[in-house]
């Protein structure tokens, strides 16, 4: 059996069915018969998700990106609610090459957006869990609110996110990470940080 | 022309009631706008930008929305004319009319929402209610007033000039302008190529990457040609495109090294527009283009199942899939590139929106045999590299520029690239101007154009149903 195509270098793994799953995944699952009582599930996520915040909040990409699975996507939609992807551009959709290109952007030197680079900081509230069909697939929502500050100049970024993650080892891996920007149909200023 | 024009009370604008003719702020604009350079208070001073949205947005033809933002009777959408709320409409008639999104009695807005399908719009402070022709459908307890409701000054104000070009809707408060085509001149057939490489020579908007900058809106526009910055601007978006080494060079890599020695142009075409043509840049056959486009999501993935599908037919799909090398810019607000529909919105004099709404390819004719959704599967990831990964670094840039005009001593703007460089600039029998590719030549007459408009404004007009 040939080996599976490198979703680093190539993007084979984005398909119809790819689309579908997540449309349908991220469209009803905050239910309360779904939501998972188990408070050390609950701790683990929460873990999780202010793991990653430190990680973006101290500029460290690579390995932020180490959190994600191989065959990941980093989702920040246009729409309220998301919509279909294939039939709207969103604000950010990123699947594995291209979240690794725009880590790529950020370290050239030359990514005027960043320079100087934003310093933010994160509080990553109101965490949930919630099952799927999938045995080791859980759905965590949380709240974020993000100041930044950059040339000389403060301000916030709210929303929620839901993480789509996957049991791995002793943690979890990111199979989708979608942000939900309050404003995401809005114009935004300078929207290049990783959220 | 619509034809309910002879049903149209005009009403011809002065000076606002209560401010003197004379009490006008007034500038000696050739002292402003020289040959080589422009004043940093055309980006900087609040007067100046008060009298831009007068005489320029709505002034000259100034586009407004995009037809298959309302396909149907009663389909609206809400945007701005310079400062002015308005609601674009389709009324229950089929005309499409542009509305000033303000009651005609205290002043509220009477449509809140973004975009929607209504036939009458009612205000929420009391209550008066429009037709989505503008007339004035009734106010509550009409019994408290004397006077005669059927005075067409009841009336929502609207755009006496509304057109269309091939979708694109412009209006204009100048009742004694050219017609739009007319006003387009030779930028027309350049919105007609850019159309008529879709299957049945339309597209249809979608969703927009919706930026902001603390800038002037000008900045943007004298971006929109400018080939100068892109090595600069750019470097990293070069760069990253290139970073796997696959295949061609991507994306703009044709400016990286000698770009006014390539093929690629820009033009000046009259009226403040202006065009970028990087197509000569690529080999002029099917899948050329496709062979440049950066990577993006699903990109391998679905080329191979247009390719399993289509065969050879292939080359054109992906060629739609792809980023369209033009910059089509309309002046004051329209700047057709790649597969956006961009558009500038001015909000204030150091503050703009600039929204690239996304395009979909639209195919009802079956050109593409069953693979549209393919192609605008890919389109959607295309669209939105640039801004993602470009777009950013140019309103960063823009936001630069605004600090560094903030030295007042230091006055002048300069954008004399190409000027008086023997040879270098052509102007045809038409008054086209060709230059190389990082020529400013395009700014200079734009600001020409600019100052025309702002020394001598059109006579501006509303009109109201009567």
């Amino acid at each position: 059996m040939a080996s599976a195509p490198d979703p680093r270098r190539t993007s084979h793994y984005v398909t119809n069915a790819f689309y579908d799953a997540l449309v349908t995944d991220f469209a009803d699952w905050q239910n309360d018969d779904m939501a998972v009582g188990d408070v050390a599930l609950r701790d683990s996520a929460r873990a999780f998700l202010e793991r990653e915040a430190r990680l973006l909040d101290r500029h460290l990409l690579d390995d932020w990106l180490a959190l994600f699975a191989g065959e990941c996507l980093y989702w920040v939609p246009a729409t309220p609610g998301g919509g279909d992807p294939r039939l709207e551009v969103a604000v950010c959709l990123d699947d594995r090459r291209r979240l690794e290109d725009r880590v790529f952007r950020m370290a050239t030197g030359s990514a005027w957006s960043q320079i100087p680079q934003s310093r933010t900081v994160r509080q990553v509230t109101n965490v949930e869990t919630f099952a799927t069909g999938t045995e080791g697939i859980f759905m965590v929502r949380s709240n974020f609110v993000i100041n930044e500050f950059r040339a000389g100049e403060s301000r916030g970024l709210a929303g929620w996110c839901g993480h789509r993650l996957r049991r791995a080892g002793d943690g979890f891996e990111i199979l989708v990470k979608q942000v939900n920007l309050i404003e995401c149909d809005q114009n935004l200023r300078n929207p290049s940080i990783i959220i | 022309m619509p034809g309910c024009l002879e049903k149209m009370k005009m009403e011809e604008l002065k000076p606002p009631a209560g401010r003197l003719a004379n009490a006008a702020p007034s500038f000696d604009w050739d002292a402003l706008v020289h040959d080589d350079r422009v004043h940093r208070t055309l980006y900087t001073d609040p007067d100046i930008f008060a009298a831009e949205m007068t005489a320029i947005f709505g002034g000259t033809w100034t586009y407004l929305a995009h037809e298959s933002q309302i396909p149907e009777n009663d389909d609206f959408v809400t945007t701005a004319l310079g400062l002015r709320p308005i609601i674009v409409v389709r009324d229950s008639g089929g005309v499409i009319r542009a509305l000033f999104n303000r009651c005609a009695h205290r002043g509220a807005t009477v449509c809140r929402a973004a975009a929607g399908s209504a036939k009458v719009f009612q205000c929420a402070y009391h209550g008066w209610t429009y037709f989505n022709t503008g007339k004035l459908g009734g106010v509550p307890w009409p019994e408290g007033y004397a006077c005669d409701f059927k005075d067409a000054k009841y009336n929502l104000a609207q755009v006496p000039r509304v057109e269309s070009y091939r979708g694109f809707i412009f209006g204009t408060l100048n009742r004694d302008a050219a017609t739009l085509v007319d006003h387009l001149g030779p930028m027309a057939p350049i919105i007609d190529q850019w159309l008529d490489r879709h299957p049945g020579g339309r597209v249809r908007l979608c969703e927009a990457n919706r930026l902001k900058y603390k800038g002037n809106w000008k900045l943007a526009y004298d971006n929109s040609a400018d080939g100068y910055h892109v090595k600069f601007s750019h470097r990293s978006l070069l760069e990253m495109e290139n970073r796997l080494k696959v295949g061609n060079q991507k994306g703009m890599s044709f400016y990286k090294d000698a770009p006014d020695d390539s093929p690629m142009y820009v033009q000046y075409l009259g009226n403040g527009n202006h065009f970028k043509d990087k197509r000569p840049n690529i080999e002029q056959r099917p899948g050329a283009l496709w062979e440049i486009e950066g990577a993006h999501p699903g990109m391998e993935h679905f080329e191979e199942r247009l390719r399993d599908r289509l065969g050879e037919a292939a080359a054109r799909a992906l060629d739609l899939a792809a980023s369209e090398p033009v910059n089509i810019n309309v002046f004051p607000n329209l700047l057709i590139l790649g597969n956006h529909i961009q558009v500038l919105q001015p909000r204030a004099v150091d503050e703009t929106d600039t929204t690239w709404y996304g395009t979909a390819v639209v195919d009802d004719g079956n050109e593409l045999d069953g693979a549209v959704d393919d192609v605008n599967t890919l389109r959607m990831r295309t669209l939105e590299n640039f801004p993602n990964f470009g777009e950013v670094d140019d309103a960063v840039n823009f936001e630069e520029i605004q600090r560094g005009l903030m030295a007042e001593e230091d006055e002048w703007i300069y954008m004399h690239r190409g000027l008086d460089v023997p040879g270098r600039i052509e102007t045809d029998e038409n008054g086209v101007i060709t230059a190389p590719a990082t020529d400013e030549v395009f700014m200079r007459e734009t600001f020409k154009h600019w100052k025309r408009l702002m020394s001598s404004p059109p006579k501006l007009s509303i009109q109201r149903e009567a």
